[in-house]
């Protein structure tokens, strides 16, 4: 007989609480760190920028105005093109969710469109929507289109089918059961397709700012690398993580508004 | 509003599941299923509400359902199938909406259930908040909300604990001392059949044929859990069914 002993506890892990200062504190100390480094030397001026001159090639970007010049058309364009995919991909996604002939003719379709670099597509859209914005906001639409739709109807294929039993069963109509009892059900995986296609989304605006505007933050990025302006191309860059930061915890709060009811 | 299942035999594919069963739904009755598992109970009472057709026979519906019955034919599931993102009224005004009902009056049908199910005090409550037994008394205040002619219930209690269990047949008792409805109650537990049918039917294994029909003429108020005439009931259903379900168990499930 051995000496009793406390069980050994083994269930740890495997539960991710959410700890809101680590992620603010890994920036600043990485951040920290470049700034060490080049103002040191140890890093060459022309391998990475100063944060600190970084910053203040920001603050010029405020003060002077520019900041909005390039932020507003990026903007419009995002929540343009953004809006018109993420829409109809959710109408399609339930179709296809709902219909087996609309399965059956669109899911190969949006499997073979799925894997094209849209970006490819941009001088023909060109073609098709003129040089302006008509080109930007389709190759956003397509871009954002195609993971919503599959997304959508992966997530009506998910919804309890007990719950859509439940409402033939008390007579719901055909609306009713799909307004009242699909769409809310499929809400978590659109929402969580949302952000993928968000960010594919905020991939293209860039890319196709690069090869064909005036203004907005690709056009900025594009300008400033070609003169090899690292202060200002890395300014560039943090304004796209913000954006992407920002439309994330857009989607967050979504989330925790709309899927309230999840335990 | 009774109904009649006359000669109703059912099939998937090639697995024979009901044969022949006819069976007498009088109103104001509870007439309880109950049979091996898998012998089609749950099939039978789809059967009955009109969310499968049946593969011969028929279900009649003899007599007209009461005027402000808005779903004749209304189930009690037993996963209860609440809608999780609306709250213990709004899974009730669910069902209230598709009617022209005007505003007042689908409130005093809400607060009326909810009275009768004893949930006014959750009024606002998500299914998510709610125990195992809540849950199920929202989806019965549901079910009596559209007034139904008859209530199909399929084993409305299994997913709850024997104590929660017996809590709410005594509720589901008193519902139906204040006011008589027709029911039709599957479920495997003889001791609920007991208690709460009018007629209990056996079905033999798969293929469930009715083996017998066995009626209680003890009134429902007068059942209490121990009676020893309701005990004798429950071995003799026992006695039937003891068979039937050791060879149920040991057939392969081939589906
Ligand atoms: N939609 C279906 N398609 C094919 N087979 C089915 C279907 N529904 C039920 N079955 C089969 O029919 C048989 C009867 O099923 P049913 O659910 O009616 O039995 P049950 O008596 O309710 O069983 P339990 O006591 O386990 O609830 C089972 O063998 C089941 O596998
Ligand atoms: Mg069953």
């Amino acid at each position: 007989m051995s000496e009793p002993r406390p069980v050994k506890f083994r269930g740890g892990g495997f539960a991710p609480t959410s700890i809101k200062w680590i992620g603010p504190v890994v920036f600043i100390v990485l951040i920290g760190l470049l700034e060490l480094g080049t103002q040191t030397g140890i890093i060459a001026p022309l391998t990475l920028p100063k944060p600190s001159d970084v910053l203040a090639t920001f603050g010029e970007l405020w003060r002077s105005g520019q900041l909005w010049l390039h932020l507003v058309p990026s903007l419009t364009r995002l929540l343009m093109g953004a809006a018109l995919g993420v829409t109809t991909g959710i109408a399609i996604g339930i179709a296809i969710g709902l219909f087996s002939h609309i399965r059956a003719g669109l899911v190969p379709l949006v499997a073979a469109i799925f894997p094209i670099p849209k970006i490819a597509l941009l001088p023909l859209f060109v073609i098709w929507f003129g040089i302006d914005e008509g080109s930007k906001y389709a190759l956003i639409a397509l871009g954002t289109f195609t993971p919503t739709v599959v997304a959508t109807y992966g997530a009506v294929d998910n919804v309890d089918r007990s719950l859509i039993r439940m409402g033939q069963s008390f007579g719901l109509s055909w609306r009713s059961i799909v307004w009242k009892i699909v769409l809310p059900g499929a809400m978590p995986g659109i929402l969580s397709g949302l952000r993928i296609s968000l960010a594919i989304g905020i991939i293209l605006l860039v890319a196709a700012e690069m090869l064909g505007a005036e203004h907005g933050i690709g056009a900025y990025i594009l300008q400033a690398g070609s003169l090899y302006d690292l202060e200002r191309l890395f300014a560039g860059v943090v304004i796209l993580s913000l954006l992407g930061v920002t439309v994330s915890a857009v989607i967050g709060h979504l989330e925790r508004r709309i899927l309230r009811w999840r335990s | 509003m009774d109904l009649l299942v006359k000669q109703v035999s059912h099939r998937y594919g090639d697995l024979d599941v009901l044969q022949n069963v006819t069976l007498d739904i009088p109103k104001g009755k509870i007439v309880c299923l109950v049979g091996p598992s898998g012998c089609g109970k749950s099939t039978l009472l789809r059967l009955i509400g009109g969310l499968e057709q049946p593969s011969s026979g028929q279900i009649v519906q003899i007599g007209d359902p009461p005027d402000a019955c808005l779903n004749p034919l209304t189930y009690v599931f037993q996963d209860f199938a609440l809608l999780p993102w609306r709250s213990v009224e709004g899974n009730i005004s669910l069902v209230l909406e598709d009617h022209d009902i005007p505003g007042h009056e689908a409130q005093r049908i809400i607060a009326d259930v909810l009275e009768r199910t004893k949930l006014t005090d959750f009024r606002a409550a998500l299914p998510k908040q709610l125990s195992g037994g809540m849950k199920q008394r929202v989806a019965i205040a549901r079910a009596l909300a559209v007034n139904p002619a008859v209530l199909l219930l399929d084993e409305p209690l299994s997913a709850l604990d024997s104590q929660t269990r017996e809590l709410l047949m005594d509720d589901l008792l008193a519902l139906w001392s204040r006011q008589a409805f027709t029911a039709v109650y599957v479920t495997h537990n003889l001791h609920e059949a007991v208690r709460l049918g009018h007629v209990i039917a056996v079905l033999s294994r798969r293929p469930g044929e009715i083996k017998q029909l066995v009626e209680l003429d003890i009134p429902l108020g007068e059942r209490s859990p121990d009676d020893p005439a309701l005990q004798l009931h429950q071995q003799h259903l026992w006695d039937l069914m003891r068979e039937e379900a050791i060879a149920a168990d040991k057939e392969l499930v081939d589906v």
